[in-house]
C-alpha cells in the first residue's frame, strides 16, 4: 500500500466518520462540524488520488478542484451559521426539532 | 442572410449565465429598483433562450469554451435537445413567476428576493449548460444554496428549519456526488462527460462512484425514502419560491441523473434501474397516500411532489429496451414543471385571499376566486394525467412502455397513482365550492398574481398538443441515444 492509497482511505475515513457525526448528532453546529468533516475528507481523497507517482508529477486539475470545493464550503457554512442564530433567535433551541439535546 | 447570422452568431448559452448574475449584483446594489431589473433580466432571459432555439435548430448542437479555454482545464457549454428543453421550460416557470413576485412581495422582502431568485436562475441555467461532471457539481451546489436561501425568506421558526433541514440534506447530497467525481477523476483522468463515456468500462470503483454520486442525486431529487427534507421546505417557503422549488429544483438534479446514466452509467447498472423503479413506486403510491391525509393545501401539493417524482424514476427500468421511456420522463419533468408551479402560484393565491390554507376551511374560493381555482383545477388535470395534457402524454408513454414489456407491476402503479392524485385534487376543489364554516377574512388578489398561475396552467395543457414538436426538438444531439439501440 503506498502513502497516496493510505491517504484515500484515511479521506474516505474521515467522510464516513463525518456522515455518521451527521446522522446521530441533534445539535444543528455539530451537525455543520460533521459536513466539513465530510468535506474535508473527499478533498482529502482528491488530492490524494492527484498523485499519479513517478515521474509524471502531481496533477494540477483535482487541486483546482480542492481549492473550488473549499470556496464551495466555506460558502455553504456561512449560509448555515446564519441559519442557525437566526433559528436559535427565533425558537431559542440550535436542534431541528425544537428539543434541547446535547 | 444577416438577420439570421445575426441570431446565430451571438453566444446565447453564455448570456444565460451571464445575464441573470449581472442582474442579481445590480438588484442587489440598486434595491430602489430591484423589481424592475429583476423582471426585465427575466425577460432578456427569456428572449436569450428562444437565440438559443434558433441557433440549435439551424446549426444542430451547441458547444462554447468559456474564455477560449477548452476542455480538460476550461469550463465547456454545451446544448443539446434536452438541456434546451429543460432550459425553455425554465425560462417559462422563470417568466411567471417573477410577474407573480412583483405582486406578491412586498418592498422590504422584495430587495431580498430578487438577487437571490436571479443567482438561482443563473445556476439552474448553467446546470442545464454543464458538460463536466465538476462544472456540474459546482452548479448543483450554487442552486441548493441559493434555493435554501430563498426557502428561509418567509422568516418564522418553520421556515428556518425547512430551510435548515433543506440545505443539509443538499449538502450530504453534492458531497456524496462530489466523491462520486473525485473516484471517476482517479478512474479515467477527466471530468468531461464525453470523454469519460468514451473510456468507461465497469470496475469496482466506477460502481462506488455509481452509488455515491446516484446515492446523493436521488437525495436531492427527494425520492423515497430520501424525500423527507422535501414537504417542510417545499410548504413553508413563499408561494414563488414554492413553485421555483418544486418545478425545477428537484428537476436539476433528476436531469444531472438522467444525464449520467444516459452517457455514463447506463451501460454498466445491473439491477439499480429496477431498484430506482421499485423506489420510484413507492414514492409514487406512498406521496400520494400522503398528499390524500393532509389538511394544509401547500403540504398537500407538495406531497403531491413527492409522488409525481417517483413516476420520473419507473421510467429507469422500461428504458432498457423501450426508449419512448426517456421521452416519457422527459415529457413528465416538462410538465410537471409548469403544472405544479401553476398548483403552487394557485395555493398561494387561496392563501393570500383567506390568510390560510386549512383545506377544509377553503371559503367559497369558486365564486370569489373563479381565475385561481380553474388555474388549480386546470393543473390538477395535467397531474393526474387525464387527456389532453403534458401530464398525460408522459403517463401514456410510460404505459405504453411497461405494456409492451408485460411489466404489469408497473402498470398497476401509473393507473392507481392517477386515481389517488385525482382523489387529493378533487378533495381541494370539493373544499373549494362550499361554504366553510368559519368567517374569515377576504384579501384582494392582484390581477398579477392570478393571471401567471392560470397562462402555466394553460401551458401545461397545451403542452399536450405539441407532442411532435417536443420530440423532434429532444432529437437534436440524440441524447437518449436512439440511434445506438438495436431493435
Amino acid at each position: 500500500m503506498n502513502a497516496a492509497v493510505l491517504y484515500a482511505l484515511v479521506g474516505v475515513g474521515l467522510y464516513s466518520l463525518g456522515l455518521y457525526a451527521l446522522i446521530v448528532h441533534a445539535h444543528l453546529v455539530r451537525k455543520i462540524l460533521a459536513i466539513n468533516v465530510m468535506g474535508s475528507g473527499v478533498f482529502l481523497v482528491l488530492v490524494a488520488l492527484a498523485r499519479r507517482g513517478g515521474e509524471a508529477g502531481t496533477d494540477a486539475v483535482p487541486q483546482a478542484m480542492v481549492i473550488t470545493g473549499i470556496v464551495v464550503a466555506v460558502s455553504a457554512t456561512a449560509l448555515a451559521l446564519i441559519l442557525v442564530v437566526k433559528l436559535a433567535a427565533e425558537t431559542g433551541y440550535a436542534t431541528l426539532s425544537g428539543n434541547r439535546q446535547e | 442572410m444577416p438577420a439570421g447570422s445575426a441570431v446565430t452568431g451571438v453566444s446565447w448559452g453564455a448570456l444565460l449565465v451571464l445575464l441573470p448574475l449581472t442582474g442579481a449584483m445590480v438588484c442587489f446594489l440598486w434595491t430602489r429598483a430591484a423589481r424592475i431589473l429583476g423582471l426585465s433580466t427575466v425577460i432578456a432571459v427569456c428572449l436569450a433562450v428562444a437565440g438559443l432555439g434558433w441557433q440549435l435548430l439551424q446549426e444542430g448542437v451547441y458547444h462554447h469554451a468559456a474564455g477560449g479555454w477548452g476542455a480538460p482545464l476550461g469550463i465547456e457549454l454545451y446544448a443539446d435537445g434536452l438541456s434546451l428543453l429543460m432550459l425553455i421550460a425554465t425560462a417559462a416557470v422563470a417568466l411567471a413567476v417573477s410577474i407573480y413576485s412583483t405582486g406578491y412581495f412586498k418592498r422590504a422582502r422584495a430587495i431580498r428576493f430578487w438577487p437571490l431568485w436571479l443567482i438561482l436562475l443563473a445556476a439552474l441555467n448553467a446546470l442545464f449548460l454543464s458538460a463536466d461532471i465538476f462544472n456540474l457539481y459546482v452548479t448543483l451546489e450554487l442552486v441548493g444554496l441559493a434555493a435554501a436561501a430563498l426557502t428561509a425568506l418567509g422568516g418564522g421558526a418553520a421556515a428556518l428549519r425547512g430551510a435548515m433541514r433543506y440545505l443539509l440534506a443538499s449538502l450530504l447530497g453534492s458531497l456524496s456526488y462530489l466523491l462520486g467525481v473525485a473516484l471517476l477523476y482517479h478512474s479515467f483522468g477527466s471530468v468531461d462527460i464525453a470523454m469519460l463515456a468514451a473510456r468507461m468500462e465497469s470496475s469496482p470503483t466506477v460502481w462506488a462512484a455509481l452509488g455515491l454520486m446516484s446515492a446523493g442525486l436521488i437525495m436531492k431529487t427527494a425520492l423515497y425514502p430520501l424525500h423527507f427534507w422535501l414537504p417542510p421546505a417545499h410548504s413553508s417557503a413563499p408561494a414563488p419560491v414554492s413553485a421555483v422549488l418544486s418545478g425545477l429544483v428537484v428537476k436539476a438534479s433528476f436531469y444531472l441523473l438522467l444525464r449520467l446514466w444516459l452517457e455514463l452509467f447506463g451501460s454498466v447498472s445491473e439491477g439499480i434501474d429496477n431498484m430506482l423503479g421499485l423506489l420510484g413506486s413507492v414514492a409514487v403510491l406512498w406521496g400520494s397516500v400522503q398528499a390524500l391525509r393532509q389538511t394544509r393545501l401547500k403540504l398537500l401539493v407538495a406531497y403531491s411532489t413527492v409522488a409525481q417524482l417517483g413516476y420520473l424514476f419507473l421510467a429507469f427500468p422500461l428504458a432498457a429496451s423501450a426508449m419512448t421511456a426517456w421521452n416519457a420522463a422527459a415529457y413528465l419533468v416538462i410538465s410537471h414543471a409548469l403544472a405544479k408551479a401553476a398548483m403552487f402560484l394557485a395555493a398561494g393565491n387561496l392563501m393570500h385571499f383567506a390568510g390560510h390554507d386549512r383545506i377544509a376551511d377553503l371559503d367559497r374560493m369558486v365564486q370569489r376566486l373563479p381565475l385561481t381555482v380553474f388555474a388549480f383545477a386546470l393543473a390538477g388535470v395535467s397531474i393526474m394525467g387525464l387527456p389532453p395534457s403534458g401530464g398525460f402524454i408522459g403517463k401514456w408513454l410510460l404505459l405504453e412502455a411497461a405494456l409492451t414489456q408485460g411489466r404489469w407491476d408497473l402498470v398497476a402503479v401509473v393507473i392507481l397513482g392517477g386515481l389517488l392524485a385525482a382523489g387529493y385534487v378533487f378533495k381541494v376543489l370539493g373544499s373549494a365550492f362550499t361554504q366553510a364554516a368559519v368567517p374569515q377574512r377576504a384579501r384582494r388578489v392582484p390581477a398579477s398574481m392570478e393571471w401567471p398561475a392560470l397562462l402555466l396552467a394553460c401551458a401545461a395543457i397545451v403542452l399536450g398538443l405539441v407532442t411532435l414538436p417536443v420530440f423532434s426538438l429532444v432529437t437534436i444531439g440524440d441524447a437518449f441515444g436512439v440511434d445506438e439501440v438495436v431493435p
